[in-house]
């Protein structure tokens, strides 16, 4: 009889025939080729948040007469809204897209091959970024078709949309963090309300020097997601906002590096190659 | 260790936090180019011994090998020398067959240039060539079972694991599936570590059979070995009326062991062979005894299981065929995750 064994739950290094860049695009393939097949996906989430802008930017239109705000039209204020709530959507189909791998052993098919972690981690994502780009575009062409005016020009609309994209993907490696701890959709699913709350208590309806009740102003002063709508909301509004652009694309960035690094480390528990 | 043995496992255990041991140091070997049948019921750590050696669930304690490679420190030479068709064909109902074998072919790393042309041969292999740009979700099971088989071909192993390959299955997808693994390893000395709980299956498929039952190995031989440890064959007769059954039980009691049965039905182990049968018979016929059925019975695996186990072996061949629904019912025995939640199908005895 041999001697017990350690046991061991860190993958070994092993032969890799394939480059990373091409393991995390075949995984990327298959994740856009879910997304783009799966039109309920795409098209239920993004008709919600451009629903509540319909209806904020009527009912709510008269907040531009409190002294103080920043812009006479309530829908150049409330436009940054949809492209938050569109990439908290993304977080749940991308979390769930992963749960369901885990839940029918295809994750586990996948680690039967040579892939890396990181190929399955960021390639997985690819699915969150194509419908990351089409929500951007959908809310910036449907904003500007309902009289948003964007003071930051052509220029600014690029730069809308790849903060926007950003902040979809560190939104969809949230999502991807969920499904690798609880391993489940219903789990991510469940989670997804909390994310929601961040979103109300932020600066979404007022701007935060507005906000009277302090407790509030407080809560959306520490709020990471009032300043990744102050940041969309600044190329609407302001122009070119040099300190609200770079504390949206820092908490945007920060949410992604510290949620695929723990993802990352979750996902060789989840592997379970040795 | 063998130096022929593709895999050899040396007092292998795994326990899981929760529950008692699934596999309890068990000892195995299996030669290279030979079909080895893992045969047990529901729970009894088929499956995590199957987890353990593909390296997707490292052991508590225990050593083993599989291509010459150890599964814990070896994991990612064990995967590219085997190749795993596991419990649930777990597939991407969204992509089509042809989309799951190239990923697969990708991630395997075979080189851009052969992943079209070895996609198309295994699509052939397993008769999905029609179906090969059809989403997988509009699968029958078999098809499901046979795109599962070609994925764990991909990249040509010398070893393939299967488990449970068949739960599921109509018998004609069943058959299909047995042709292809008998031909893998009779034309391309392929060694497949096969576990199912159809006793039909191990018959037909396997040239050795380990049964296992609640993490221990309790036999393990070829089917005809097995077969013969347990004796010859039984007869079993069934009066006209059960009001005989104790005369019968009295004329049988000089053959050998006996069991009896509430119509009145005694079965007798026949340790002379089918040559007692002819004796039987005149002994009914001079007592004037009438006999409604007389059947002989050769020794079967779920006998085997009987012997070994002192219980009848659940989800035999002859009700597999039957009931493939109710099989399919037949939950996993054990996951990574330790969920241990099945249902057990009707109990059921090979004939």
């Amino acid at each position: 009889m041999a001697a017990d064994l350690a046991v061991t739950r860190a993958a070994l290094p092993g032969p890799h025939p394939t480059s990373l860049v091409e393991q995390t695009l075949a995984v990327a393939r298959r994740a856009v080729l879910r997304t783009t097949r799966q039109r309920a996906l795409i098209i239920f989430p993004m008709i919600f948040p451009l629903i509540l802008f319909a209806i904020n930017g009527s009912a709510l239109s008269s907040a531009t007469l409190i002294p103080g705000f920043p812009t006479h039209n309530y829908r150049d204020f409330l436009i940054a809204m949809p492209f938050i709530q569109g990439a908290m959507f993304v977080s749940i189909t991308a979390g769930v897209d992963l749960a369901k791998d885990i839940e029918s052993g295809f994750l586990n098919r996948l680690a039967m091959t040579p892939v890396r972690g990181e190929a399955l981690l960021v390639g997985q994502l690819g699915g969150a970024l194509v419908l990351g780009v089409i929500q951007a575009i959908v809310y910036l062409l449907v904003g500007l078709a309902t009289g948003v005016t964007l003071r930051s020009g052509i220029p600014g609309a690029l730069v809308l949309l790849a903060l926007s994209v950003v902040i979809a993907f560190a939104f969809a490696s949230l999502g991807v963090l969920l499904a690798l701890r609880f391993g489940t959709g219903e789990a991510v699913q469940g989670v997804f309300p909390l994310l929601f709350v961040t979103l109300f208590l932020s600066s979404s309806s007022l701007p935060r020097n507005l906000i009277k009740t302090t407790w509030f102003r407080d809560v959306a002063t520490y709020n990471p997601v009032s300043y990744l709508l102050e940041g969309l909301r600044s190329l609407v509004i302001t122009g070119w906002d040099g300190q609200a652009l770079a504390l949206a694309f820092g908490f945007a960035l920060a949410i992604l590096v510290i949620a695929l690094g723990l993802s990352q480390s979750a996902m060789k528990s989840r592997l379970t190659r040795t | 260790m063998s130096d022929r043995a593709a895999i050899q496992v040396e007092g292998l255990v795994r326990e899981f936090r929760k529950g008692p041991r699934a596999v309890d140091g068990i000892d195995l070997a299996v030669s290279t180019g030979e079909i080895y049948g893992f045969l047990g019921p529901n729970g009894a750590g088929k499956s995590t011994t199957v987890l353990m050696l593909t390296t997707l669930l490292p052991p508590t304690s225990g050593r083993a090998t599989v291509g010459g490679y150890d599964i814990v420190r070896q994991g990612a030479q064990v995967r590219a020398t085997i190749g795993a068709a596991l419990q649930e064909a777990a597939l991407d109902a969204i992509l089509t067959g042809r989309e799951h074998l190239m990923l697969q072919a990708t991630l395997q790393g075979l080189p851009s240039s052969e992943r079209k042309t070895r996609t198309q041969q295994l699509l052939e292999r397993v008769g999905l060539t029609e179906a090969a740009d059809r989403r997988v979700g509009g699968y029958s099971g078999g098809m499901k079972r046979r795109l599962d088989l070609a994925l764990a071909l991909v990249h040509s192993p010398r070893i393939l694991f299967l488990d449970e390959p068949t739960t599921g299955l109509d018998p004609q997808s069943r058959s299909a599936l047995w042709e292809e693994v008998a031909r893998l390893a009779r034309e391309e000395g392929m060694t497949v570590f096969l576990t199912t709980q159809y006793l039909e299956e191990a018959d037909v498929l396997a040239d050795r059979i380990g049964i296992i039952d609640h993490g221990h190995i309790v036999a393990e031989g070829t089917p005809a070995q097995l077969k013969a440890e347990i004796g010859g064959p039984s007869v079993e007769v069934t009066p006209v009326s059960a009001d005989d059954g104790d005369r019968l039980a009295e004329l049988l009691t000089q053959f050998g062991e006996m069991r009896r049965d509430g119509n009145g039905s005694v079965a007798v182990q026949l340790p002379g062979g089918e040559a007692e049968l002819a004796e039987i018979v005149r002994i009914l016929d001079r007592a004037d005894l009438h006999v409604e059925t007389l059947q002989l019975h050769q020794p079967s695996l779920d006998d085997v299981f009987l012997n070994k186990t002192g219980r009848t072996l659940e989800g035999s061949g002859g009700a597999m065929a039957r009931d493939a629904s109710a099989a399919e019912d037949a939950a996993d025995d054990t996951t990574a995750a330790g969920n241990r939640g099945r249902r057990r199908g009707r109990r059921r005895r090979g004939g």
